[in-house]
This record gives C-alpha cells, structure tokens and sequence, in this order.
C-alpha cells in the first residue's frame, strides 16, 4: 500500500507491504537510519520518534498507521543555527556515551518536556522508563533534561 | 521480529468497522493503538489475517461527563485520559491508572478500548473500570449492548466480545470517595507483579495479576461494607484467587502481596 508520511518536514510516500514497521520505512525505505532498533520487546526506545508531536515507539508502529501523519526523526531536530537546546544540552551535560540509545533518548525527552510543566529529576526518570541506556548510568541524561526542562 | 504478511483495511466508521470484520472472517482483528497488537505481530504469537485499522475513529475518542456518569469513547488514549481535566474532576483514579501505564510513548498510542478487549490480567485500566463497577458498550451487526465490567472478562486475554463486535464506549460512574492504586513492580516500566485498585472507599476493590483475568476482591469488599478495619478487610484480598507463579513472583507470594498493598491502598482510600 501506498504510505504517505511528512517526514522532517519533508512529503515522503512509497509503496509498502503492509506488514512493514515504522521504524523500517524510515530506515529501509527513506535511509534515515538514525533511528535505531535496539530490541524485540518495545521496552528499549531505542526507535522513538515523534508522531504529530508526541513521542511514539517506531517499531510498535505499523507504517499503515502513520499514513498522513506528522513525523520528526533525530536528522530532523537541528535546525539552521545548529542543534536543537536538548541535542546542546545531551552535547554539554555529556548524556551519551556509545550512543546507541541516544537518538530514541532525545526524541523522547524532547516530547517528555513538550508535555509536562515543571518537570524535577524524578519525574524525568519517570518519563524516560520507556527508553534504556546500558552505558550512562542515567545520572548526566536526567542532567540534560533538566536543563531544557526547567 | 517482522510480523507475518497480513492484509488491512481502514475503516471510516464504527459500521464500516463491523463490516469489515464480519467480511473478513474468524482470523480478522482490529487494530487500535496497536500497543498490545504489533508486539504479538512482531513476535508471531498473533498472526491475523486481516487488520481492521480503527485508530482513526476520531468520533469513538473523547470524555464527556453527564450528570453522574462519565462517558469515555473506546478510542481514546491513556495519554488523554492521564491529561483530561474533566477526568481528573470527575473520576480522578481513571486519570491515575492511566498515567501508571507502560511509558509515555506507549500512553500517546494506547487505548482504552485496546486495553479493555485485550483482557489481560496484569493491565491496569481493566482492574480500574471493575472497581469502578464501570459499564462497557460493544456494538455489532445487530446494534449496541451494553455489558457490565464484572461480566466482560472470561478468561486469560478472553472476554464476552464476539468477533464482529467492537468496544464503543467505556461508562464509569462519577465517582467522590476515597481512592487508591497501589501497583507493585520491580523493573521501570513494566506491568504489574499484584496491583490493587481500591474506589469509592472501598466499595470497589479490583485485583491486577492475580488470576487468568482481571477481578473483584469480593471478600475484601463485603468486608469493608461490614465495617471492618483496613487490616481485616484485607486479610480476605486472596480468597478464591488462583495467582500466576511466573519469573517475577510465586503465587503464595502473590498472595501475599495482595493482602498488603490491599491494606495500604484501602487505608490511603480513607476505608
Ligand atoms: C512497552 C509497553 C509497556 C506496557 N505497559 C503496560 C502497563 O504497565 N500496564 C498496562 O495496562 N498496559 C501496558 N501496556 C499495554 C498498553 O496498555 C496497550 O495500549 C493496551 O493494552 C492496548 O491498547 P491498544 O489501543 O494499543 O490496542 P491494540 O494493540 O490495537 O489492540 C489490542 C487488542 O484489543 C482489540 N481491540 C482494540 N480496540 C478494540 C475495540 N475498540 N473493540 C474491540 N476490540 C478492540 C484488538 O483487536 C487486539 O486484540 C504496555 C505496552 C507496551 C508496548
Ligand atoms: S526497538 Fe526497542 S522499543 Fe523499539
Ligand atoms: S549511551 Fe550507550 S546505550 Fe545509552
């Protein structure tokens, strides 16, 4: 079926079986894989992106389902003058280590302080249960959040 | 995983919806938030032959409160539930429950029309809406019906729904008493090992993962009707109750976390 996306802003369409998740449209169809996969659970976030704003689990998505929809990827976040305040802020809190979680971690903390007021360090704990870091620790990414956050 | 080849249709309509599922036969399945869905697609423990798409069923999402009942479409998400000031006035543990589901990127797609005919014992909305004593509206070929929480779930992952059937509506009572969730789990975001929702100051006690479905706690209720103190009250949480021994938990542990986080949860209620 023909699946038609805005894509960072971009009009995206393809002809795609059905059964295709989001998180392959947008790396196997369009090549952006910034957007990882990092399990077979929908328990890592590693493939978060935002639909219409709001973060979602790309691999716990069909494509189907997304058709018409609004989606920022992580290429999509920077903008002319430079990186997004929560790409700055991961930057200079040092929130990421190998990475790996990394893009699915600032699409959720971008959506995460999109939709709460007056976010501390635990509820930014809280609101990032969905996405696991192996390598941080956790400590220097609640940093960041807080950083866009407060 | 990828799932398995599968057809899909979208419907425009609750009735182009039944159509669809009656057209397509026993192997059709509908698909809402697709948060229970896709990752038993992604593992193949469901392999349906054609998804009927109702996501966009804009018109089966939204709360609305009419004198002492709150009406919510079976479309909406967790997310708008957790959100909703009308909710938050008028049945303030809904909105709770809801913001205790999975994370916030499950809560933006999930529903709680999924959530209910997905009748899975360790979800929270379903143990919600049968302390509730909420009311649950399918609607099919032959029009809409109306069926009482404590009747819909007969199994594990099994409910009164027939195949061509869909969830409307979920109707909860206005609710003014005391309330409480107490749900218990060791890892971020998971399900619940026991979880315990008391309403209306212990009127309504509902177990989660105790047994192959969601269910009162009968004895607990009766109990607190009786006058009894939170701790005897809940000394009768396991009665009858069959819990799952699994990796997390055994079930006399079970068990016993299910008299204490009810004694927590009706003192919290104010029982
Ligand atoms: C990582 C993760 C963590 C989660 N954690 C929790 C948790 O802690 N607690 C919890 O309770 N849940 C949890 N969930 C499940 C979540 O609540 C689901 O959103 C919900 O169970 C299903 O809603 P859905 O709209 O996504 O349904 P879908 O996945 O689309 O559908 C689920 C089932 O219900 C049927 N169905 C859907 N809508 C209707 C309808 N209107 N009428 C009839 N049948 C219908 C479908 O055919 C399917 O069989 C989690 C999910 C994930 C991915
Ligand atoms: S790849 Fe792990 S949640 Fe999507
Ligand atoms: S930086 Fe390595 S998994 Fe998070």
């Amino acid at each position: 079926m023909e699946v038609s996306v805005t894509v960072n802003g971009t009009a995206r369409s393809a002809d795609v079986e059905l059964r295709t998740l989001l998180v392959h449209y947008l790396r196997d169809v369009l090549g952006l894989t910034g957007t990882n996969v990092g399990c077979d659970t929908s328990s890592c976030g590693a493939c978060t992106v935002l639909v219409d704003g709001r973060s979602a689990k790309s691999c716990t998505l069909l494509a189907v389902q997304v058709d018409g929809a609004d989606v920022t990827t992580i290429e999509g976040l920077a903008g002319p003058d430079g990186l997004h305040p929560m790409q700055q802020a991961f930057h200079e809190c040092h929130a990421l280590q190998c990475g790996y979680c990394t893009p699915g971690m600032v699409m959720a903390a971008v959506s995460l302080v999109d939709e709460y007021d007056d976010l501390d360090a635990a509820g930014v704990r809280v609101g990032l249960e969905g996405n696991l870091c192996r390598c941080t620790g956790y400590q220097n990414i609640v940093a960041a959040v807080l950083a866009v956050g407060e | 995983m990828i799932p398995a080849a599968v057809d899909y249709v979208r419907a425009d309509s609750a009735e182009a919806a039944i159509a669809a599922l009656a057209e397509a036969g026993d192997e059709a399945k509908l698909l809402a938030g697709g948060q229970s869905l896709v990752p038993l697609m992604r593992l193949r423990l469901a392999t349906p032959s054609v998804l009927v798409d109702i996501g966009r069923l804009d018109g089966l999402a939204g709360i609305s409160v009419d004198g002492d009942t709150v009406g919510i479409g079976a479309l909406t998400t967790h997310s708008a539930l957790e959100h909703s000031a009308d909710l938050a006035a008028a049945c303030p543990l809904l909105a709770h429950v809801a913001a205790q589901v999975g994370d916030p990127a499950v809560r933006h797609r999930g529903t709680l029309g999924g959530s209910l005919a997905h009748a899975d014992p360790a979800s929270d909305l379903p143990a919600a809406v049968l302390a509730l004593g909420g009311t649950l509206v399918a609607t099919g070929p032959g029009g809409s019906r109306e069926i009482a929480a404590t009747d819909f779930f007969t199994g594990f992952l099994e409910s009164v729904l027939g195949p061509d059937e869909l969830l409307t509506e979920v109707r909860v009572p206005v609710s003014t008493g005391g309330w409480c969730y107490q749900k218990f789990n060791r890892r971020a975001q998971d399900w619940a090992i026991v979880g315990v929702v008391v309403a209306e100051g212990g009127a309504g006690v509902a177990l989660v993962n105790m047994g192959s479905t969601p269910m009162r706690a009968a004895g607990v209720e009766a109990a607190v009707a009786a006058g009894a103190s939170a701790g005897d009250a809940a000394s009768a949480a396991a009665d009858g109750t069959e819990p799952p021994t699994d990796n997390n938990a055994d079930g006399d542990y079970r068990a016993h976390l299910a008299r204490v986080l009810t004694e927590r949860a009706l003192v919290a209620a104010g029982a």
